[in-house]
């Protein structure tokens, strides 16, 4: 059994705003061990990015409240002073974000950026962080990287930059990457070159990586375990075969159908889920999902409880709804079309 | 980079000229009546106002006026209606002067007004910073002839106060640095305190704006200090704004636009020259001090143009 | 009803539409800008108080003719400079007479004289409660005129140039090419001379004989000069960055839809794309207000705004000068009253511009 890495019990992020208090992330739970690539998969709103940033201590000021544990290595990081949680972040933790453009200061030049990096947590010279940083831009696959470390970032495509993020997240060796979003924001041919390239820098790097998306397509090739989190809750949870092949969530399986497939026939539209995202003010009661949910019924105005029901071990949800009927009914759902109550 | 010097050289002049064309019309077009009568004075006969009339081309077209003048001044020679004395030494005795109050002011505005902004945007919401907002909107809410005549009330042993500063007057860095240097404290602050306040809360400002931004999150992602990321990162790119209008403002006030200042202390610059011509009606050397005044925001606006490429490298001077 | 369903006929046939409406509160509630930044406005007692301020000040400026008649008894321009005023019985010289003392031993003491009456606060009745200036005039009377001229010449300055602005930036981004170029290069003209140093060029010249051109008639000595002057300065800096955000707004789809949706030039600058500058024409108004009474206040003082005999809160800062040790009460109080405006102005105009675009300030709610 590989390092067990990371250790989240039970995380509730709030923040107070002008309109109320906002209930980010309620209630996260998940471990992770080196090696192993969890994705961590919702809507807009639905607490994934929330959750990442504050794993980097990224949430923290005045009008954010935890409850609950993160504990890296042992180490409990959200009880930790400010100065110590700066010692993890990019040394221990490494993160990149949606738009490598605007996360990328525009005035010093990429070398630059990612010599700073090191030079953060490494009693290295200049030169030999230099150097450091030509063989990482060389490991991401950016081209004449000797040159190229003096560019600055608007003189870098999309996915350059993006790859320029990855070395620089990665330039201390961290433990965990956290991705978020990494790929949204580039063209889809290059997605999958970004993805591709975390993957094989896990390996050789040792490291664990949290990805964060909004698209399980992504990450279909890299995940070995796919969290799906709906209004700050976790609604689903199991192995990459378990949620692909067995989902028990109809916001899951909602998920699914709206991945454009090139394996089935083409439908007339792509599925779409209906409604919006819950208020995180005012939460609905029961299950969160129950507004858009095409099969709610009358046990759904209790809230269900993040459990086992389906049997495979490791593979919790949340939906009351009989196993033999989600099995029955949400192949109709998945393959396309809209959906009808069947 | 040369060739854009050498583009804005001439567009510099091609402003200055027609800057120059709309300043003779204000003096020369403007005001109705004669100027011909008006120079020669109340006691002139039709005769000395023809012969006025003739020596200064008056009767010759807009243009010709116009092109004659800037000869003039030019050569050095525009004089003076009230007292014929020549315009252009007058602007050349006044600019220590003026130099030395605007280049000590700009310091200390530059300097206070970035300290003053820093603190304010990093202890936001906090006493500090509500203290200094506030000191700020009072401090770009006076008027500076007000502010300059409290001074000499109460520190200049006016009347109320403490006689802790000299009462106004200008004393040549040459001939004494320390009175030079002790004349100039007040007039110093007078001039900077307006912009102090302005600058504190444009920073304050941009630096909170700057905190949001992706790339501050990355910094910090990356662990990077507190300090680091602030200064290297946030105030980086917060002060560029910044270094644009102090050009802007500075230019204003080294051509002249201390007039105020210079006013109420009794320093004779360029200002303090342009406004004893008010008073006099006197339009030669009003006209040469606006012209100085446009040609040191033109030059000061390309400067900006290139400090500011300097800073930001995705700007591609054109 | 079983709670585990297994049969098809349980499952309800409820649809999304029908449970959000049962849920009532729990949907995502859009509300306009405007009324989000009203609310945020109310809830700031600082702003409003400080707008209050304001408006007290205009109103008591307002109300100079009610002063003078029924308070100072004066006018503005009244001149007194050899009378008395009596109080407690005795007779006090308005200005001053210079004394001199012969002393035994053969020095003369000589006092100066020419200093007008401090202010009274109200010993002798209503007259010269703020005190007299250098030829007898009640300062308090003329603190009103002048705060009246010194408002009417901001405001109106400040509203001329904003029309004007927004007219100009609104041709100059929408329809770009020439009327852009002439626009631009007319903001740019402006723009290259000193704010001060054009105004006083245009207040000198134009105060020698007033303004005989085109058919329009300014007298020498009218409000109109400094008014339209201050608003002819600060046309550039409120046009160009309005020009500016109107060429933002220009490419945005929704007035490519309305152009395809065939509405025309003149429709969509009034209907497009004006109310999407409509808050920071509120802010830049609020700022130019300010900016507008305190250029006031310096032509004035230098003697290129409002011309005596026109009190203004500038004129009245220079006139005090010369007796500054004194008699300093002359020139402090239009300076006081110039603050208190243009502070209140000020904290009005931040909290506007805090209501219309909030920076994530939040209440600690725990």
């Amino acid at each position: 059994m590989a390092e067990r890495l990371l250790e989240v019990n039970d995380l509730n992020v709030r923040f107070a705003t002008e309109d109320g208090i906002v209930r980010a992330v309620d209630g996260i739970s998940f471990e992770l061990e080196r090696g192993k690539v969890i994705g961590i998969v919702g809507e807009s709103g639905s607490g994934k990015s929330v959750t990442a940033m504050t794993l980097m201590g990224l949430t923290r000021g005045v009008n954010a409240r935890f409850e609950g544990e993160v504990l890296y290595k042992g180490t409990d990081l959200l009880q930790i002073s400010d100065a110590d949680m700066q010692k993890f972040r990019g040394n221990e933790l490494g993160m990149i974000f949606q738009d490598p453009m605007t996360s990328l200061n525009p005035v010093y030049r990429i070398g630059e950026q990612i010599v700073e990096a090191i030079r953060a947590h490494e009693h290295v010279d200049k030169r030999t962080a230099r150097a450091r940083t030509v063989e990482l831009l060389r490991q991401v696959g950016i081209p004449n990287p000797e040159s190229r470390v003096d560019n600055f970032p608007h003189e870098f495509s999309g996915g350059m930059r993006q790859r320029a993020m990855i070395a620089m997240a990665l330039s201390c060796n961290p433990s965990i990457l956290i991705a978020d979003e990494p790929t949204t924001a580039l063209d889809v041919t290059i997605q999958a070159q970004i993805v591709d390239l975390i993957n094989r820098l896990k390996d050789d790097f040792d490291s664990a990586v949290i990805f964060i998306t909004h698209d399980l397509g992504v990450i279909a090739e890299i995940a070995d375990e796919i969290i799906v989190m709906y209004a700050g809750r976790v609604v689903e949870r199991g192995s990459k075969r378990d949620i692909f092949y067995d989902p028990q969530m109809p916001y899951t399986w909602g998920l699914l159908g709206s991945i454009p497939r090139l394996d089935r026939p083409r439908v007339e539209r792509l599925h779409t889920i209906e409604g919006a995202p819950p208020s995180l003010i005012n939460a609905p009661e029961g299950c969160k999902f129950r507004p858009r949910c095409p099969h709610a019924f009358e046990k759904c105005r209790e809230e269900p409880r993040l459990d086992n029901r389906v049997g495979t071990p490791g593979h919790l949800d949340r939906c009351w709804l009989d196993v033999e009927f989600k099995r029955a009914t949400r192949d109709k759902t998945i393959s396309g079309g809209s959906v009808e109550a069947a | 980079m040369v060739t854009f010097l050498i583009r804005r050289t001439f567009g510099m002049i091609i402003v200055l000229l027609v800057v120059s064309f709309v300043t003779y019309l204000i003096f020369f077009k403007i005001p109705g009546g004669d100027v011909a009568g008006r120079i020669a004075g109340k006691q002139a006969t039709p005769g000395n106002i023809a012969d006025i009339r003739q020596k200064l081309g008056l009767n010759h077209n807009l243009i010709v006026q116009w092109w004659d003048m800037m000869k003039q001044l030019l050569s050095g020679q525009l004089i003076s209606y009230y007292d014929g004395t020549n315009v252009v030494q007058q602007i050349k005795e006044g600019m220590p002067a003026t130099f030395s109050l605007c280049i000590g002011a700009g310091i200390i505005w530059l300097g206070f007004g970035i300290l003053v902004g820093t603190i304010s945007a990093v202890t936001a919401g906090g006493f500090s910073d509500r203290s200094i907002t506030a000191l700020a909107l009072i401090g770009i809410s006076l008027p500076v002839a007000w502010l300059g005549l409290l001074f000499r009330y109460f520190l200049a042993g006016e009347g109320g106060g403490v006689s802790w500063f000299p009462d106004g007057g200008y004393v040549p860095l040459t001939a004494n640095p320390w009175q030079w240097f002790y004349h100039l404290l007040l007039p110093w602050f007078t001039l900077a305190i307006l912009f102090i306040g302005f600058y504190g809360r444009v920073l304050r400002s941009n630096i909170l704006d700057t905190i949001n931004e992706d790339f501050v999150r990355t910094a910090k992602a990356k662990g990077l200090s507190g300090r680091q990321i602030m200064v290297r990162h946030t105030l980086r790119a917060s002060l560029i704004p910044i270094v644009t209008l102090f050009g802007l403002d500075f230019a204003a006030v080294l051509g002249g636009g201390a007039i105020i200042t210079e006013t109420v202390y009794s320093i004779q610059g360029v200002g303090y020259y342009a406004a004893q011509s008010i008073h006099t009606q006197d339009l030669p050397p009003l006209m040469g001090v606006t012209l100085y005044g446009a040609a040191f925001i033109v030059v000061f606006s390309t400067l900006v143009d290139v400090a500011y490429a300097y800073l930001d490298p995705r700007i591609r001077l054109t | 009803m079983t709670t585990t369903g297994t049969t098809q006929e349980e499952f309800t046939l409820d649809t999304a539409s029908e449970l959000a409406a049962e849920e009532g509160g729990s949907k995502i509630e859009g509300k306009s800008p405007w009324v989000l930044a009203a609310r945020r406005l109310r809830r700031n007692y600082v702003a409003l108080i400080f707008l209050g301020i304001f408006i007290l000040v205009v109103v008591v400026c307002l109300a100079a003719p009610l002063y003078a008649s029924h308070v100072s008894h004066v006018k503005p321009n009244d001149q007194n400079a050899g009378g008395f005023i009596t109080e407690n019985g005795q007779k006090i010289p308005i200005i001053s007479k210079g004394t001199s003392k012969f002393n035994p031993n053969g020095t003369v003491e000589l006092t100066p004289g020419g200093i007008p009456i401090g202010p009274q606060w109200g010993a002798s009745g209503g007259e010269y409660f703020f005190g007299a200036d250098l030829i007898g005039r009640d300062v308090g009377t003329r603190l009103l005129y002048g705060g009246r001229n010194s408002l009417e010449v901001g405001l109106t300055a400040a509203a001329i140039t904003t029309i004007v602005s927004i007219l100009l930036a609104l041709i100059a981004a929408y329809f770009g090419g020439a009327s852009d170029w002439v626009i631009s290069r007319f903001f740019d003209l402006i723009w290259a001379f000193p704010v001060i140093l054009l105004g006083i060029a245009l207040g000198t010249s134009l105060n020698i004989d007033g303004f005989h051109h085109f058919g329009i008639n300014i007298a020498a000595g009218s409000l109109w000069i400094p008014t339209l002057i201050i608003a002819f300065v600060f046309i550039p800096y409120i046009g160009r960055p309005l020009r500016g955000q109107v060429l933002a707004l220009r490419n945005r789809e929704f007035v490519e839809a309305a152009t395809a949706q065939g509405a025309g030039s003149l429709r969509i600058m009034l209907t497009e794309l004006l109310p999407n500058i409509a808050s920071s024409v509120l802010v830049l108004f609020t700022l130019i207000v300010a900016n507008a009474i305190l250029t006031e206040v310096a032509l004035s003082f230098l003697g290129a705004g409002v011309q005596s005999p026109n009190p203004s809160w500038g004129t009245m800062i220079a006139d005090g000068q010369d007796v500054l040790a004194s008699d300093p009460w002359l020139s402090l109080l239009p300076g006081i009253m110039i603050t208190i405006t243009v502070i209140s102005l000020n904290v009005f105009g931040d909290g506007l511009r805090d209501a219309l675009d909030p920076r994530a300030k939040v209440r600690i709610e725990h």
